[in-house]
């Protein structure tokens, strides 16, 4: 196997991985602080996409789009703190799960009323349409390869914010304790909704980010929201380094696993069980993956909780 | 004495009720609508569904968002069953109801030492690894599912192929096994998982196992689901990978909830309502979901005993 | 009621994260006898009760309770063996009645819990052992109210009552009395003192009082160390602990 497609299929696996992160991020905080699930975080991502594509669309520049993105779904974010969400705190999760599906299929409808059934194109800045060569030999995607320098970026700020900065520390300790937290004089409300809408903006920068990739049509949130939470829950809940570490596993074992496991099953096995079994194994890796780790720490690998 | 446990339903509301869904399509074909049989026959069997997570969800409080990978076990299990040769009812629906059982047996085994959001998301992912692995394997179908050719046979002068003894058949099934599950749950193991509901950690402190029984509970509403899936199967003539999508797993959820979770038609009614809603709804709009996520979330905010509670408390 | 358990602890080890909460403790207890555990928050003596009861499993050492090593039991087969808890945060089934709370405890310590296909009011047999047990705890009164509804004091009746309903031989109470006022603080101590001798009970408590008067022997535990172990007139007077755990009540007081 040429080490060169190793790389590569590493390298989007990292991609994949980064921008997990930045939806695992937002969702394992809401879930940590607020003890809150939000099925609708894929919708937040889905709506970044579609601002992104249509700003960028208008105004020429994808970089003007990524930024209305970002600013118009936390805005969005906020709102939906403050109208919806601060109603589902103290409710129990099986409401959470039921209100954020409603919401779900609100946003579907809302997105397919406004820009139609048809995925619609969001296209990456042209200069970086291209392969390049960082290294004789070996050709990657310009765009892929920014997307994951990108990724980090966000990640290391986002790393800097939450250990460094005084919003940070508030966070963490209402992640590890909300009551004690809230006693210890943090503005829990105000807190709670500058969590959801940093995560909203994050979804965003992953929408746009992914956008020129896959493709941006209704519904796209949901099977990346699924992902996420499979992220967060071996990651732990409310550790946003599990977040980064679940986000990072994820992302190399589902892209390494679809693209390697096939091959590996065609040398292993006849033809008659690996053209299926191959593939069919690549898909559920992830979720065996999952399962594997609950089941030696039911709670993840870094809960945020003691 | 005071049971607050007990499922009482009248007699004579029961009666009522049971009639008028043994003369429906009588009614039904003298208007000339006949057509809507078929759909009272989908919610009958949707119903029955929504009553088997109902118990897990309302009665056991195990909030389970992989429902649908027991209704879609049982769906392709019927449908290889009859493609195969294997004509019976007798053979095809009660193997639904097994593949619904043992799915629920391995996903319930692992997910149950689980709780709270893990326990959710474990059941989703567990819902999510079936689905992928039926739409890979092209001996079912992959995307496209796969056709059921003709009804399956029940003989006793039946038959299925006719969408009135069809329902006639269903409506047997769904009055029998809701009549075995109140049964079930005005007695002692249902005084248990409702006890489980109200306070895991102590039914554990007082002796009951407490693992057990809800995987218990978990499995046979596998199996019911299994069943289920085992008779749309039969009654669409085809299945297909949609059946286990998570969002299927939803809506049943919002079925049971919108029907009231932990009471005992929650199932029925909320099948009811969704599946007419949106048969209404198809004629006139293609955005009718917009109106059920509207409904669902002002019911879920507005809801005066708050879901949390996922009890009606019949006091005194 | 089935005969009081005897109960032996040896090297009993737990840890949280850095800390200690066990560090071999070593206990052994007659068959109905009521010994006390005091010593300063955070000691371990809630950590005791949960390792005990099965909520939580010892790193290291041995529970036998008569003859039987229970150490490695789930929670429920501890129960069904005698070993019953009661909780320092009331634990009760909000939603049913008191008589349904004390007939779920009884109907766990059937053989076949299940085989009923009765409801609760045709099973006049449970009904009546249910209200016996409820006689037990001074709570026959309260039988069709709320467990929800009741007054603190009663709940504190009642998380007894569904410890002893399970047929305990050895009770294991986590500040039974947490938070009662005089009144009912008393009439609990009756309560306790009803039990001695029919049940083996390891008792958690802070209030001195009650434990001088109802006590056969006491444990000092201290940072997860059983420190003294005597009569409590032993204990009174033993120099470590007085220092430790008592000396400073004796010279405030």
């Amino acid at each position: 196997m040429p080490l060169a497609l190793i790389v590569e299929q590493l390298l989007n696996g990292l991609q994949l991985g980064l921008m997990l992160f930045l939806l695992a991020a937002g969702l394992t905080l809401v879930f940590g602080i607020m003890d809150t699930i939000n099925l609708a975080h894929g919708s937040l991502y889905m709506i970044g996409a579609y601002l992104a594509a249509t700003v960028t669309e208008a105004a020429g520049s994808f970089l003007i789009g990524i930024l209305a993105a970002v600013i118009g779904t936390a805005a969005i974010g906020a709102a939906l703190e403050i109208a919806l969400f601060r109603s589902l705190y103290r409710r129990s999760h099986l409401t959470q799960v039921l209100a954020t599906f409603a919401l779900i299929l609100i946003a579907n409808e809302l997105v397919r009323i406004v820009w139609g059934s048809q995925p619609i194109s969001l296209n990456m800045p042209a200069s970086l349409s291209g392969p390049i060569e960082p290294v004789a030999g070996f050709r990657y995607p310009a765009y892929r390869l920014v997307v994951i320098v990108a990724g980090i970026a966000v990640g290391l700020l986002l790393y800097v914010g939450v250990t460094n900065t005084r919003v940070g520390m508030w966070v963490r300790a209402a992640a590890s304790d909300r009551e004690m937290a809230s006693a210890m004089g943090v503005r829990t409300s105000r807190l709670f909704t500058f969590v959801f809408a940093a995560g909203a903006g994050l979804c965003a920068v992953a929408g746009a980010l992914l956008g020129p990739l896959l493709a941006v049509q209704v519904g796209m949130g949901e099977n990346i929201l699924i992902l996420a939470f499979v992220v967060i829950v071996i990651g732990g809940i409310g550790s946003v380094r599990g977040a980064l570490v679940g986000s990072l596993l994820i992302g190399i074992v589902d892209t390494a696993g679809r693209a390697f496991l096939p091959a590996l099953f065609r040398v292993l096995f006849p033809p008659a069980i690996s053209s299926e079994a191959g593939p069919a194994l690549a898909s559920i890796l992830i979720y065996v993956l999952m399962a594997s780790v609950l089941f030696f720490r039911p709670r993840g690998l870094f809960p945020a909780r003691g | 004495m005071r049971d607050s446990f007990h499922i009482s339903l009248s007699p004579g509301a029961t009666a009522a009720a049971v009639a008028a869904l043994v003369l429906l399509p009588i009614a039904l074909n003298a208007v000339d609508q006949s057509f809507y049989i078929v759909l009272a026959t989908r919610i009958l069997i949707f119903g029955l569904i929504a009553t088997s997570l109902n118990l897990v969800i309302g009665y056991a409080g195990m909030i389970s968002f992989g429902h649908a990978a027991f209704v879609g076990a049982g769906a392709y299990t019927a449908a290889l069953l009859i493609r195969g040769g294997f004509d019976s009812a007798w053979i095809a629906w009660p193997s639904g109801a097994l593949a619904g059982a043992l799915l629920a047996l391995v996903v319930g085994a692992v997910s149950l030492r689980t709780r709270g959001v893990y326990f959710i998301m474990i059941t989703l992912a567990f819902a999510q690894m079936v689905y992928y692995v039926i739409v890979s394997l092209k001996i079912l179908g992959g995307d496209d599912g796969l056709n059921v050719p003709h009804r399956p046979v029940i003989g006793l002068g039946v038959d299925l192929r006719s969408d009135a003894h069809f329902y006639y058949v269903v409506l047997a099934i769904f009055v029998l096994l809701l009549a075995v599950l109140r049964r079930f749950l005005n007695a002692g193991m249902g005084r248990a998982i409702q006890g489980i509901r109200d306070n895991e950690t102590r039914m554990e402190a007082i002796g009951f196992a407490t693992y057990r029984l809800k995987l218990s509970c978990f499995v046979a509403a596998g199996a019911v689901a299994g069943l289920g899936g085992g008779m749309i199967a039969a009654l669409n003539g085809f299945v297909s990978p949609s059946l286990l999508q998570w969002q299927q797993s939803g809506l049943l959820m919002v079925m049971v909830i919108l029907g009231g979770a932990g009471r005992f038609l929650g199932g029925m009614l909320g099948a009811a309502v969704l599946l007419g809603a949106d048969e209404i709804l198809s004629d006139y709009t293609t955005h009718g979901s917009l109106g059920v996520g509207i409904v669902l979330l002002l019911v879920v905010l507005v809801s005066p005993q708050g879901l949390s509670s996922l009890v009606r408390r019949q006091l005194g | 009621m089935s005969p009081p358990a005897g109960l032996c602890v040896d090297g009993l080890r737990k840890r949280f994260g850095g800390v200690a909460a066990l560090d071999g403790v070593s206990l052994a207890l007659d068959a109905g006898e009521l010994h006390a555990l005091i010593g300063p928050n955070g000691a371990g003596k809630t950590t005791f009760i949960q390792v005990l009861s099965g909520a939580d499993r010892a790193d290291a050492g041995s529970i036998v309770v008569d003859a039987t090593e229970i150490a490695a039991f789930p929670m429920h087969r501890r129960v069904r063996l005698g070993v019953a808890r009661s909780y320092q945060i009331s634990s009760l089934f909000a939603n049913f009645s008191v008589l349904e709370n004390i007939a779920l405890a009884i109907q766990a310590r059937s053989p076949r819990p299940f085989a009923a296909w009765e409801p609760l009011n045709a099973d006049t047999a449970l009904v009546d052992r249910a209200t016996d047990a409820l006689n037990d705890v001074g709570l026959a009164a309260r039988a069709e109210i709320r467990a929800g509804d009741l007054a603190h004091g009663e709940k504190r009746q009642l998380d007894l009552g569904l410890a002893l309903a399970t047929g305990a031989r050895l009770l294991l109470l986590d500040e039974p009395m947490a938070g009662l006022g005089a009144a009912d603080a008393a009439k609990f101590v009756a309560l306790l003192a009803a039990l001695k001798g029919r049940v083996t009970i390891v008792l958690v408590e802070h209030d001195m009082d009650t434990v001088f008067r109802l006590a056969d022997r006491i444990s000092v535990l201290v940072y997860g160390r059983i420190v003294a172990t005597g009569t409590p007139e032993e204990i009174r007077r033993h120099a470590e602990v007085r220092r430790a755990y008592l000396g400073e009540e004796a010279e405030g007081g």
